[in-house]
């Protein structure tokens, strides 16, 4: 652009090239929609690395499920199935929540933004709650590898599952099982740990009268980030709960 | 490329050419209604519901294929409808669809690798 055009434009509307566009929209996009449409991709190309990382630890979980398949359906049998879903419906319940959040800033209504998204926090916690009660449990029955471990409880068979009597070599494997339980789980949960807190961030940012004038792009990737999160739970929940019940 | 080509061209007539939503890029935002979101939210809590049933039902092998195959469903819907990639542009559903196409030739490839080898053994 030569000076004489820029002299002419802002002469034309007060300032250079601010004239008719909103004051969030960077001056490298052409108008708001190309930004969001940028800022969308950027987040799924973000979300398709997650989706790697999660997929390298489901695809150890189930080579290593092939292969000390004993181990793992006692692992299994151990966790409390109540729990597992009592969290995935507090998940979901949060990804609707999360949903009409970006409806709310889509449609600008500031009260609705902050009252989803405070609901939507106090759904995320909840869900910790429950898997911080369960990761407690399974403290107590020596069931966490390299801090607090013993087989013993695979030697016997348990209350509701008596046949689960496993040999001490295969006993020993469960370890495997709990080493991954424990890193996915916990990756998962350092996610909803992340989320929570950039929701928190966002709030705040809502409550001092950000996102409502039609900036909507931060808001709706936090929810792809969140909706992601719960589809890692979505599959969480049935490979180590729900796959070995019967096995 | 092209978009860089006329992006010249396009500084310099921009008073005159406000670029209408038949530009490639630029893609026409769609406000997903809350019945949708209800809807989906109740369909993902029954498909909840019906997983955890289903996985007190002795199946055999197929415990594990009816629970992932509810797990996908379930997915599916969320992405669609949650993360709004049914009403998105052309390039983020190929965006999205490149990227589990991609993850799902990384699984399978392993999966046959590690299958193949123990042949017989498992």
């Amino acid at each position: 652009m030569d000076s004489q055009t820029l002299a002419a434009q802002t002469a034309e509307t007060g300032h250079i090239g601010h004239g008719e566009h909103p004051p969030y929209l960077r001056h490298h996009f052409e108008n708001a929609p190309q930004q969001r449409e940028a800022a969308t991709f950027g987040m799924w190309l973000f979300l398709l690395t997650e989706i790697m990382f999660f997929g390298g630890l489901f695809c150890a979980y189930l080579i290593f499920r092939n292969w000390y398949y004993p181990a793992f359906v006692a692992g299994s049998h151990t966790l409390h199935i109540w729990a597992g879903t009592l969290n995935t419906t507090l998940l979901i319940i949060s990804s609707f929540t999360m949903a009409m959040a970006v409806h709310a800033a889509e449609t600008r209504m500031r009260k609705a933004i902050m009252g989803w998204m405070i609901v939507t926090i106090i759904l995320g916690c909840g869900f910790l709650c429950v898997k911080a009660y369960e990761w407690h449990d399974e403290w107590v029955d020596h069931h966490v590898p390299g801090l607090n471990f013993s087989p013993e409880s695979f030697l016997h068979g348990s209350k509701a599952y008596p046949d689960d009597k496993l040999s001490l070599d295969m006993a020993e494997k469960t370890q495997l099982y709990y080493s991954l339980y424990f890193a996915m789980t916990g990756m998962h949960a350092l996610h909803m740990i992340i989320g929570v807190s950039l929701l928190t961030i966002l709030l705040i940012q809502v409550y001092g009268g950000k996102y409502v004038n039609g900036h909507v792009a931060p808001i709706e990737n936090f929810g792809l980030y969140w909706h992601f999160v719960d589809i890692v739970w979505i599959f969480l929940f049935p490979l180590l709960y729900l796959i070995s019940r019967h096995q | 490329m092209e978009q860089q080509q006329g992006e010249h061209h396009e500084h310099e007539h921009h008073l005159h050419l406000p670029h209408g939503p038949s530009e490639p890029t630029h893609h026409e935002e769609h406000i997903v209604s809350p019945k949708v979101y209800l809807i989906i939210g109740t369909c993902l809590l029954i498909l909840t519901a019906t997983t955890t049933a289903v996985s007190y039902i002795e199946l055999g092998a197929f415990n594990a294929v009816v629970a992932i195959l509810i797990a996908c469903i379930k997915m599916t819907l969320v992405i669609l409808f949650f993360m709004h990639v049914k009403y998105s542009s052309g390039l983020t559903k190929l965006t999205v669809a490149a990227g589990f196409f991609t993850f799902i030739v990384l699984i399978t490839m392993t999966m046959t690798d590690y299958m193949s080898r123990a042949w017989g053994r498992w």
